[in-house]
């Protein structure tokens, strides 16, 4: 049995990318995994809104939203473990890495702030998953391509309602106004490390399983600001940046969400839940 | 036609196993009865969020993660049917909202147990969503149309509540030690509540008489309760665990599981506002409607200026 799931496997692979070497397979791991670190703890932030919503159909749809992020989670993180024939499971992915083994970009990581911060946040990151899934869905990894063409379908969906949103609070009161305005000065500050590249790209873009990622930006940008326009929103003057996600090095917030998050893994290893 | 009349004419409907509906004329008491029990249906499914959400940062697995937050999202859909259905009798959501900020309405107390660890998630699928759909399946038949509907909606959903959490609790009674206690002492907790869920005996319960005459209720507490009782305790000892009741025998005559007596006093304790956690539900709902009260009032800002611009 065991036998047979290794050389599905492996057929996928030798369907997925010709060039199979161990070098591209390392990096389509790499990458895998940060798509999947993102909308993990993407998701794991936005449920905690649960019961917390300003009213229920809000409190529903953020809901709705970290379930599609968690199930991409584990699409990417299963990919990603079919990638490198590892025995890991999506769970074993998700819950038993230290910190710094996490390639999610920091923006994610953040904490909620209200609600106008968080719709801010889910916009800033799903204009970006929105054109990068975009961009996958054509590559020649042809599983990575079909995971991206499902996730692409969400992404739009999370889009549109946080946009709505920011669009919203950025023409109802002063007080929404200048809330959502302080959500889009404080998480400038971490747009650029959503766009970080390493030698994993480059190489994956060399033989064609991702475009390149750098064309995201820009296209990313003049979204944005048409988005803020509406909203009657101005980008900070203020360009200091951080970066590191990529790297696994990250802000503060992560280590305390993994520690609830991982707490019963933990706890209890090896236990079956 | 004068309103002896028409309560004659209302029973005789009634009888007839028709439904009424919203623009149906009906006694003052019966939309009363059906006002107060569909808005803390409604609640409760509500308040209800709360113990499961305590559990969602905290899931094991990523499945049980989706499952746990998957449900929670049902309730709260369940909640807004139920809100739509109450509306129906001429009172909007955000009054009923006041009434239950202000104590003047009620959930259900089964809400006010705190949940501890994991197992509590299986527990309360298991026994509270299980002991729901008892009281919910009948509820399909009441008398009332768009609370028999919304009760049909909402069975099907429960119905894949209860399986998953009986689940939790199959997996962690084939698990470690330590799992095994986890769920031997959710049981513990969540046992006796679930069956106060069905309300007091027959004997005390001040609604019931009327209710089962207008078809509000078509069983009594009891009835109900003893469904529920001869289903769980057959699955609790298929995977091993112990029914928190010395007293529980099998009465090969009537083929029921026979209880032990229950402690009304803590019953009534906790419906009287003292359970663990009254407090802390009732403190959260306010917390979050009031921190959410800007967003509400934007959207309410946006929308009357999107009609201003329409209408230039
Ligand atoms: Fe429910
Ligand atoms: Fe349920």
């Amino acid at each position: 049995m065991t036998k047979f799931i290794v050389r599905l496997i492996f057929i996928k692979c030798l369907k997925a990318q010709p060039i199979c070497n161990d070098e591209h397979k390392n990096a389509r791991y790499n990458f895998c995994l940060r798509l999947a670190d993102n909308n993990l703890i993407l998701a794991q932030r936005l449920a905690e809104w649960c019961s917390k919503g300003p009213i229920l159909e809000e409190d529903l749809a953020i809901t709705n939203m970290s379930l599609d992020l968690f199930g991409q989670a584990e699409s990417f993180y299963d990919y990603a473990a079919a990638v490198i024939e590892s025995n890991s499971s999506a769970d074993e992915l998700a819950f038993l890495r230290s910190e710094r083994e996490y390639l999610n970009t920091l923006m994610v990581e953040q904490p909620n702030g209200d609600f106008a911060f968080t719709m801010m946040k889910q916009m800033l990151f799903s204009a970006y998953t929105k054109l990068l899934y975009e961009s996958l869905s054509k590559s020649v990894d042809r599983t990575l391509a079909g995971l991206s063409a499902k996730a692409l379908k969400e992404a739009k969906y999370h889009l549109r309602h946080s946009s709505e949103w920011v669009i919203r609070l950025g023409n109802g009161t002063n007080e929404s106004k200048e809330r959502v305005q302080f959500a889009l000065n404080e998480l400038w500050l971490f747009v650029d490390d959503m766009f970080a590249m390493d030698e994993n790209d480059e190489a994956l873009i060399t033989i064609g399983v991702i475009e390149n990622t750098k064309d995201i930006k820009p296209k990313w940008l003049m979204f944005i600001k048409q988005i803020l326009e509406e909203a009657n929103l101005q980008i900070t003057s203020n360009t200091n940046s951080i970066s590191g996600g990529i790297k696994g090095i990250h802000t503060e917030h992560l280590g305390h969400l993994l520690c609830e998050m991982q707490y019963l893994q933990r706890a209890y290893p090896g236990a079956k839940w | 036609m004068n309103e002896d009349q028409r309560l004659i004419q209302f029973e005789a409907r009634i009888n007839a196993g028709e439904k009424i509906e919203p623009k149906d004329w009906m006694p003052e008491a019966y939309r009363k009865t059906l006002l107060r029990q569909i808005s803390q249906h409604a609640h409760s499914e509500v308040i209800g969020m709360q113990p499961e959400a305590n559990w969602a940062l905290r899931a094991p697995t990523l499945r049980a993660k989706k499952i746990l937050l998957a449900k929670i999202q049902d309730e709260g859909g369940h909640g807004l049917y139920l809100y739509s259905a109450a509306e129906t009798l001429g009172v909007d959501r955000a009054e009923m909202i006041e009434q239950l900020q202000q104590g003047k309405a009620k959930y259900s107390s089964i809400f006010n147990y705190p949940t501890l660890n994991w197992a509590d998630m299986g527990a309360i699928g298991w026994l509270v969503d299980g002991a729901a759909i008892v009281n919910q399946t009948m509820l399909a038949k009441c008398s009332y149309g768009p609370y028999a509907r919304a009760m049909l909606r909402i069975c099907k959903e429960e119905g894949f509540h209860q399986r998953q959490g009986y689940e939790i609790m199959a997996k962690m009674m084939a698990g470690n030690d330590a799992q095994k206690a986890m769920a031997q002492d959710a049981m513990n907790c969540w046992w006796w509540p679930s069956l106060m869920m069905f309300g007091p005996h027959d004997a005390d319960s001040p609604h019931t008489k009327e209710s089962m005459q207008w078809k509000i209720k078509v069983e009594s507490n009891d009835k109900l309760r003893q469904r529920f009782i001869n289903r769980t305790v057959e699955q609790a000892y298929h995977i091993g665990l112990t029914v928190p009741d010395p007293k529980l025998k099998y009465n090969k005559e009537t083929m029921n599981w026979e209880i032990g007596p229950i402690n009304w006093d803590e019953f009534w304790n906790v419906v009287k506002g003292n359970g663990p956690c009254n407090h802390k539900r009732m403190a959260h709902h306010i917390k979050y409607h009031n921190k959410g009260q800007w967003v509400r009032d934007a959207a309410i800002a946006f929308a009357q200026n999107e009609t201003f611009v329409t209408a230039l």
